[in-house]
């Protein structure tokens, strides 16, 4: 099999097969195992995938390392195809460029769980390609035909038995042609694809030799930190200056609109004298915002009819028909990233040129700001993404690249700025606060007949994305609803976007589904229950059999032990998720005690997300999903007063740590199917299991997020 | 000048006496594995071991320090029991907590050489991952008690 569009790609940049390896075109961000020689003539094939004489391979990575094992999943797929010894393989970060943009977006991001799902083919195709090219280049050497040649292990092998290395052949295969065709190998036949190698960037990370953005230095740089708004719309109104100056350390103020930076020689001196400034602010546009402004304005939107987001059949007329109606409403917090690495970045303005170094989920967004600040070419401007302590979809705002090269630009010096952990809760971009009301009508035999869901909430795309909204419908927003995984002939979905406040929104991950699954399925868990049938039964009986999601839910039951008795005292919830082209299902094992405290035991997850390429990383990923899960179904949520953010750190914000952590079960459904996305889809289906099976053992629903408990005490 | 022990070496520093320690280690001395993360002693990444004892560099001033030993993440061995653990059980996800959390763990086994899970819990329960690597988090800390306990490792 080949695929035409990777080889419009391949010929986009076989311009220059051999090249010479130019240190400045490469950023140092893992120190794998092979030592390689220095700058000399390589094999190029594309711009994912160098060789050298000395057999090292290099994978060059467009994709940012948020530690979710795609710098060795991405590397583990084109070794497959290359045939290539799995010790050679090492990963470099590569600075952004056309390449590494997404093929089918178009930039240079990571997000939407797409680093393989999106490159699937493409991966597979340059292993393949490269490995066709070194055969054919040994048969060259030995006068034979290519098709009596064998490739394995990072060597070419003659029908006699001798052989050339991958790096004996670099000269001859970097002037043969790109081929027509290069056959994929048929999945029985992977050899690292599947397995579960040790993740590349581990052992510096256990070692402390990460470097990370906020890690990063230069000669002669600043530490810059920046006064922004403590209420939204607010403004500077007087500041010491003289007083920020006269910190040890501090070299210069500079005002940026209404933000102040204060630029310094340490990180400390930096923060000491932003204090120092003792600004007085502004009252900011929306004084009267806080928790329950915010409540009240959700509620009187979801008054309005609202737009149509999705329409089939007739739901009115199905409900006049219905035996039984039902009609819940369910409501789920603004919630912060709370990424562990503060937002930063470094950035260096030369006369002709900008650089960059970011631990940026954005890189074509990165590049795009500053050039538009400095006035280079997107060309000039050097996008360096470095290891990032997480992100979670933060990372892919501009914010601090703004910043850091407008100081750069200021101070004529490199400038990293760094946010406070307080400026980070103050200034996210959060996954948006939702309200909605679920309308269902059943027939006699228990099926749903009808569904009308209406949700209030912000819309992420009209900022960032605004081309993709039509007719009021934010496709995020309704996410997880317009595309539920069941078969319910008559349904309308209605959105009524949120206006009136200034809180800014933004990508989080599993995005709108990490919203609307917890509803769908805690409401087709109450319509189960209404209908007197067994939830997980409920939910099959409502899906087309055999399709994916019936056949991972069944393999769920199955591992789960769901129709076995459960220990005494605990009960059973579950739930699903079909998003980024995986699906991901949970059981959560839990029980109550009488002041309503929620113990979570164990957790089972089934995972179908194709061709499982790298199982270990995939099962950490579901591991985590659990925890991040669980985090948001008992703890977050962000306070807003006094026109601003009133969440200002992690003791007002608290995350789920290890006492609260249960067993987890991961299960990975194998297929051959292509790749599908895992940070993400790992997520969502977690909050509603428990909620599901906390019901199940109290007769109480909790439809809000993060629970309220204080339903669940008894006597 | 203040002088400071730190990995074996001792650093003379001229900053102000009460400069938290987590900024001294890492713009002073350029020791960046010891990470800035809430700066209120909340989160527990900027872990270092003073004399051996897990404390908050965010949180102790650098002249509280002068006269202690200090061990971060560099000054660990790599192939102590807790470093061989987690790359055995594959736990960092993006890292950037790990270095505070395996110094915790290094402490904590000192004193609980054979913990509990419910020790475990207990003693990792007021530092914060936001991946979500706890589950090989527990199975690494286990693994290396196995491992100091049969070899007599000392930590």
């Amino acid at each position: 099999m080949t695929i035409d569009i990777t080889r419009r790609t391949f010929l986009q940049q076989s311009s220059l097969v051999i090249g010479v390896t130019l240190l400045s075109n490469s950023f140092e961000l893992c120190n794998v195992s092979f030592v390689r020689a220095g700058s000399e003539l390589t094999f190029k094939p594309h711009a994912f995938l160098e060789i050298a004489k000395d057999d090292s391979i290099i994978i060059w990575m467009g994709q940012t390392n948020l530690g979710q094992g795609t710098h060795t999943g991405i590397p583990m797929i084109i070794a497959d195809e290359l045939d290539a010894a799995w010790k050679n393989i090492g990963v470099k970060m590569a600075l952004a460029a056309e390449p590494f943009k997404d093929p089918l977006w178009h930039v240079q991001l990571t997000g939407g769980s797409t680093s393989i799902r999106h490159r699937w083919d493409m991966l597979r195709q340059v292993g393949a390609t490269a490995r066709q090219m070194l055969v054919e280049a040994a048969a060259e050497k030995w006068g034979v035909s290519a098709e009596k040649c064998t490739a394995k292990e990072s060597k070419v092998f003659h029908p006699d038995g001798r052989s050339f290395s991958y790096g004996e052949l670099v000269e001859t295969a970097g002037k043969r042609k790109i081929p027509e065709n290069s056959q994929l190998k048929d999945a029985g036949k992977y050899k690292i694809i599947g397995t579960s190698k040790q993740r590349l960037d581990i052992p510096d990370k256990v070692k402390g030799k990460t470097v990370y953005g906020i890690d990063f230095t230069l000669p002669e740089m600043c530490i810059a930190v920046v006064a922004r708004p403590i209420a939204y719309g607010a403004s500077p109104q007087s500041y010491n200056e003289q007083a920020a100056m006269a910190v040890k350390g501090v070299v210069k103020v500079v005002p940026i609109d209404d933000k102040i930076a204060v630029c310094a020689e340490t990180t400390y001196a930096a923060m000491q004298g932003r204090d120092a400034l003792n600004i007085k602010w502004s009252e900011g546009s929306h004084p009267d915002l806080n928790d329950e402004y915010l409540d009240a304005l959700f509620v009187k939107h979801l008054e309005q009819p609202g737009a149509v987001g999705k329409e089939s059949g007739d739901a009115e007329e199905a409900f006049a028909q219905a035996h039984k109606t039902v009609e819940e409403s369910y409501k789920l917090p603004y919630i912060s990233h709370a990424q562990v690495e503060p937002i930063n970045c470094t950035a260096h303005v030369e006369k002709e040129r900008c650089r960059l170094w970011v631990p940026t989920q954005g890189q074509t967004v990165a590049q795009m700001t500053a050039s538009k600040i400095t006035g280079l070419p997107p060309e000039k401007v050097e996008v360096m993404t470095t290891f990032a302590g997480g992100g979670f979809g933060l990372r892919g705002e501009p914010d601090p690249v703004v910043d850091s090269v407008i100081l750069s630009q200021a101070l004529g010096r490199p400038v990293k700025v760094i946010w406070s952990r307080e400026d980070d809760f103050a200034n996210d971009y959060f996954r948006p606060g939702s309200q909605c009301r679920i309308k269902a009508g059943l027939d006699k035999e228990g099926r749903v007949v009808a569904w009308i869901h209406k949700v209030a909430a912000p819309s992420v795309m009209s900022r960032v994305m605004p081309q993709y909204v039509e007719d009021g419908i934010d496709p995020d927003a309704i996410s997880g609803i317009r595309d539920m995984p069941y078969s319910i002939p008559n349904q309308l979905v209605n959105y009524v976007m949120l206006q009136g406040v200034p809180i800014p929104v933004g990508w989080w991950r599993s995005v709108g589904y990490s919203v609307n699954v917890f509803t769908v399925e805690s409401f087709i868990d109450e319509l189960a229950h209404k209908s007197g049938k067994d939830p997980l039964q409920f939910r099959l009986e409502h899906m087309e059999k055999g399709s994916r999601p019936y056949k991972l839910l069944s393999l769920l039951a199955e591992k789960g032990a769901w129709n076995s008795p459960v220990t005494q005292g605990r009960a059973r919830g579950v739930a699903l998720t079909f998003c980024f082209e995986s699906i991901v299902a949970h059981i959560a094992e839990v029980s109550v005690d009488n002041r309503g405290k929620i113990a979570v035991h164990k957790v089972i997850c089934a995972v179908d997300c194709g061709t499982a390429v790298y199982p270990d990383a995939i099962k950490a990923q579901a591991e985590a999903g659990v925890v991040m899960g669980l985090s948001l179904a008992f703890h977050e949520e962000v306070h807003f007063d006094n026109g601003g953010v009133k969440t200002a750190n992690y003791d007002e914000y608290p995350v789920l740590t290890m006492s609260e952590v249960p067993e987890i079960e991961v299960h990975i459904a194998s297929n051959n199917l292509k790749a599908g996305g895992i940070g993400e889809p790992v997520l969502p289906s977690v909050a509603p299991a428990v909620s599901n099976a906390v019901f199940k053992a109290t007769g109480v629903r909790l439809r809000e997020l993060p629970f309220k408990t204080e339903l669940l005490v008894s006597g | 000048m203040i002088s400071l022990h730190v990995n074996g070496e001792v650093s003379k520093v001229d900053v102000d006496p009460d400069t938290p320690l987590l900024w001294v280690l890492r713009d002073n001395l350029g020791i960046t594995s010891v990470k800035y993360t809430c700066g209120i002693a909340e989160c527990g990444i900027c872990t270092v071991l003073l004399d051996g004892e897990a404390v908050r560099s965010c949180s102790i001033t650098v002249e509280e320090v002068v006269g202690s030993k200090i061990l971060t993440i560099e000054g660990i061995a790599d192939d102590h029991p807790v470093k061989i653990a987690w790359i055995e059980k594959q736990v960092p996800q993006c890292g950037y907590c790990q270095p505070g959390v395996m110094l915790q763990t290094v402490d904590f086994l000192s004193r609980v050489p054979d913990p509990s899970g419910e020790q475990i819990n207990e003693a990792l329960d007021d530092v914060i991952c936001r991946c979500g690597s706890h589950p090989r988090m527990k199975q690494a800390i286990k693994l290396a008690a196995g491992m100091t306990s049969t070899a007599g490792v000392k930590s």
